[in-house]
C-alpha cells in the first residue's frame, strides 16, 4: 500500500469536499432564504441576532456582495445602501460639524434622505454598516459619548485625551478649560492642546465674546439641541 | 384618544426627554384622529405629541395609562405603526382634544420612519418605569386607581387575550426562524473549521497546491463570508470575481478620475460605483480587493494609502511630480494656500486637497504655518 501521502494531496481532497459541503450549504440557505427573508428584511431584531450568530462562528455576512448571505438573504444590499447614504450625509455636513456627528442625528437624517417608502433602519443597523465602511480607511469610527456615540468620518486623529473632552461637552455643548481643569484635575497646558487640537481639526468653535470665560462649542453636538422643535417658551427657558 | 391632556410640552424638572420623532400622525382606534402630522415626543413621564404647523396644539398623555404595546408593519402606501392599547382615562383627567371615545387604543402612524428606534425605547421605558421613582411637581393622573380597576375588567380582557395570542404566534414564527437559523449555523461553522485546516495545509506545504486551487479556496471563502486566513503575494485576497471587478472599474472610473483632477477618495469611489449599480452592490472589501489588482493587473489605475490612512483611487497617468509641481505652483502662485482654498482652486474636494498639500511638504517643497486658524501652506525657501 503506498503511504507517505503528502500534505498537498490531503489539501486537495479537503478542498473537494469543501466544495461539495459547499453545494450543500447553499442548497439549505436557499430553503432557509424561501422560509424566511421576509423576517431578515422586517425584522431589526431578527437582523441583530443573525449578525451576533454569524460572528460567534466566525463568518462575516456582510463581507462581500457575491457571498451566499447576501445573494440569498439579500443583507448585503440593505447595508452597503446604507454605507452610501451615511458616506453623504457625513460629507454633506462636515463643513458644519468637522466630521463629527450624533449617532441620533446621523440616524435622523438618513431616515429623511431615505424617503417615505423606503425601509425603516434602527441604529444598529447604522453601527454595522459604520463598522463595515472602516476598510475603506476614511476615518470612519465611533467614540461613546453620554451613553450612545460620536461618529467620526474624517481621519483626523482623536485620542484619548480628545475622546474625554469630547465626552465633558456632552452634557451642555460646549466646554471650558476650567472645566476641564476641575472634572479632570488636567493643567492648563494639557487642556488647551487638547482644545487647540480640536480647532485646528474644524470639531470645535470658539466664543470668546461668551461672559466669563472662553467656550469652545462643538457644533456636532450643539446641533442635538437645536434639532429639538423648540417652542419659544423652551427655547427660553433651555438656553445658557 | 381620550386619554390624552391638552398640554404646554415642556418638560419637568425630574422629567427627561428620551426620543422624538417628527412625521407621526395619530388614530384614535381605527380611525385618522382629527389632527394632522406632529411630532411624538417620549420622555420618561408622558407620551407628548405636538402639531408641526400649529405649536400651540399640544396633547400629552402619562405613560401609566398604557396597558400594552405592538408595532404593526407597513405595507405598499401604508406607514407602519406602533398600536398602544390604554386604561380608561381617570375621572380627574384635564380635558383634551377628546371628550370621549369608542376605542381602548390608539395608534402612532410613523409617516417618516423611526419606528423601530421609538418603540424600542417605549419598551425600555415600559420595563424601568421611570415616572414611579420620580413624580413630577404637578400631579399627572395616573389612572390605575381603584376605579379605573373596575372598569378595566370589561373590555380590556378581551383584547389583551387577543393580543396575547397574537403575540404567540409572532413569536412562534420568530422562533421557527430562529431555530432553522441555528441548524444553518452549525453547518456554517463545520464548514469554518474545514477552512481552517485546508489554510493550515496551504500555508505548510505551499508547493503542493497549485495557484488555480488556491484561487479555487478563496472564493469558497468569499461564499461563505470566511476571513480568509492565507495571504498570497500575487493576488492577496482577489478571486476571479475581484479581477473582473478591477477590470469594470478601469472602464467606469475613466471619465471621473479625469472630471476630478485624477484622483478620488475610495469612500466616492463607493458611493459613485454602488449608486450606478442600483442593486446587486459592492461591499467596501470588494471594492478595496478589485483596486488592489488594479497593479497586477496592468490597469491604468492605481490604489494609494496616505499616511493618515486616507485611501484614494489615482489614474496612473497622473504622476506624483506633476502634482508636486502644481502643488507648488499654486501655492507659489498665491503666496500661501490651506486646504480649502486649493480644493477651490482645483474642483477638487477638500480631503485630497489637504494630502497633496502634505504630499508635497513630505518632498520638501513647502512648509506649513500651523495655527489655530488654521493650517496654511508656503513655498519652502530654506
Amino acid at each position: 500500500m503506498r503511504r507517505g501521502v503528502g500534505a498537498g494531496a490531503i489539501a486537495k481532497k479537503k478542498l473537494a469536499e469543501m466544495s461539495k459541503q459547499l453545494e450543500t450549504f447553499k442548497s439549505n440557505l436557499e430553503e432557509f432564504a424561501s422560509k424566511h427573508k421576509q423576517e431578515i428584511r422586517k425584522s431589526s431584531q431578527f437582523r441583530v441576532q443573525f449578525q451576533e450568530m454569524c460572528a460567534t462562528i466566525g463568518v462575516d455576512p456582510l463581507a462581500s456582495g457575491k457571498g451566499f448571505w447576501s445573494e440569498m438573504l439579500g443583507v448585503g444590499d440593505f447595508y452597503y445602501e446604507l454605507g452610501v447614504q451615511i458616506i453623504e450625509v457625513c460629507l454633506a455636513l462636515k463643513h458644519r460639524n468637522g466630521g463629527l456627528i450624533t449617532l441620533d442625528e446621523l440616524h435622523q437624517r438618513v431616515l429623511k434622505g431615505r424617503g417615505k417608502y423606503a425601509q425603516d433602519v434602527s441604529q444598529d443597523d447604522l453601527v454595522r454598516a459604520i463598522k463595515k465602511l472602516k476598510v475603506m480607511g476614511n476615518g470612519f469610527g465611533m467614540i461613546p459619548v453620554g451613553g450612545s456615540y460620536l461618529v467620526q468620518s474624517v481621519p483626523a486623529e482623536l485620542n484619548m485625551d480628545h475622546t474625554v473632552v469630547l465626552q465633558l461637552a456632552e452634557k451642555k455643548g460646549y466646554v471650558t478649560v476650567s472645566e476641564i481643569k476641575e472634572s479632570l484635575k488636567w493643567e492648563k497646558e494639557r487642556a488647551c492642546h487638547v482644545l487647540d487640537h480640536l480647532l485646528k481639526e474644524g470639531l470645535a468653535w470658539l466664543d470668546s465674546q461668551a461672559a466669563g470665560e472662553a467656550q469652545y462649542w462643538l457644533p456636532a453636538l450643539f446641533s442635538e439641541l437645536t434639532s429639538r422643535d423648540v417652542t419659544p417658551e423652551e427655547a427660553n427657558q433651555m438656553t445658557p | 384618544m381620550d386619554r390624552f391632556s391638552w398640554s404646554n410640552g415642556l418638560l419637568e424638572i425630574d422629567e427627561t426627554l428620551v426620543i422624538q420623532q417628527r412625521g407621526v400622525r395619530l388614530y384614535d382606534g381605527d380611525d385618522k384622529a382629527k389632527l394632522d402630522l406632529g411630532v411624538a415626543l417620549l420622555s420618561t413621564h408622558r407620551l407628548i405629541w405636538r402639531d408641526v404647523k400649529n405649536h400651540e396644539c399640544c396633547i400629552a398623555m402619562p405613560l401609566s395609562q398604557i396597558i400594552f404595546f405592538e408595532e404593526q408593519a407597513g405595507g405598499i402606501g401604508k406607514s407602519a405603526k406602533i398600536v398602544v392599547h390604554l386604561h380608561p382615562a381617570p375621572a380627574n383627567k384635564e380635558p383634551g382634544p377628546y371628550q370621549h371615545s369608542k376605542y381602548s387604543f390608539i395608534k402612532l402612524s410613523f409617516k417618516e420612519h423611526g419606528q423601530i428606534e421609538f418603540h424600542r425605547r417605549l419598551t425600555e421605558e415600559m420595563t424601568q418605569k421611570r415616572w414611579e421613582n420620580t413624580p413630577v411637581s404637578q400631579p399627572i393622573p395616573t389612572g390605575t386607581g381603584p376605579q379605573a380597576g373596575r372598569t378595566r375588567a370589561v373590555g380590556i380582557v378581551g383584547i389583551e387575550r387577543k393580543i396575547e395570542e397574537r403575540r404567540k404566534e409572532t413569536d412562534k414564527n420568530i422562533s421557527e426562524a430562529f431555530e432553522d437559523l441555528s441548524k444553518l449555523m452549525v453547518k456554517a461553522k463545520e464548514m469554518v473549521e474545514l477552512s481552517r485546516s485546508i489554510a493550515n495545509k496551504i500555508k505548510d506545504k505551499q508547493g503542493d497546491i497549485t495557484e488555480d486551487e488556491t484561487i479555487r479556496f478563496k472564493s469558497y471563502l468569499l461564499s461563505m463570508g470566511i476571513a480568509n486566513p492565507v495571504t498570497r503575494e500575487t493576488h492577496g485576497s482577489g478571486t476571479h470575481y475581484h479581477m473582473q471587478l478591477a477590470k469594470q472599474l478601469g472602464d467606469m472610473l475613466q471619465a471621473p478620475l479625469e472630471e476630478r483632477g485624477g484622483m478620488m477618495a475610495l469612500t466616492e469611489v463607493y458611493c459613485l460605483v454602488n449608486r450606478a449599480r442600483g442593486m446587486e452592490l459592492l461591499s467596501p472589501e470588494d471594492l478595496l480587493n478589485a483596486c488592489k489588482m488594479f497593479e497586477s493587473l496592468k490597469l491604468p489605475l492605481r490604489l494609494r494609502v496616505f499616511d493618515s490612512g486616507v485611501m484614494v483611487v489615482q489614474l496612473q497617468s497622473h504622476s506624483e511630480e506633476e502634482m508636486i509641481a502644481s502643488a507648488l505652483d499654486n501655492v507659489s502662485d498665491k503666496g500661501s494656500l490651506t486646504a480649502e482654498e486649493f480644493a477651490k482652486l482645483l474642483g477638487l474636494s477638500v480631503l485630497l486637497s489637504k494630502e497633496r498639500l502634505l504630499l508635497a511638504e513630505k518632498m520638501g517643497h513647502l512648509c506649513r504655518d500651523d495655527s489655530v486658524e488654521g493650517l496654511r501652506f508656503y513655498p519652502n525657501l530654506f
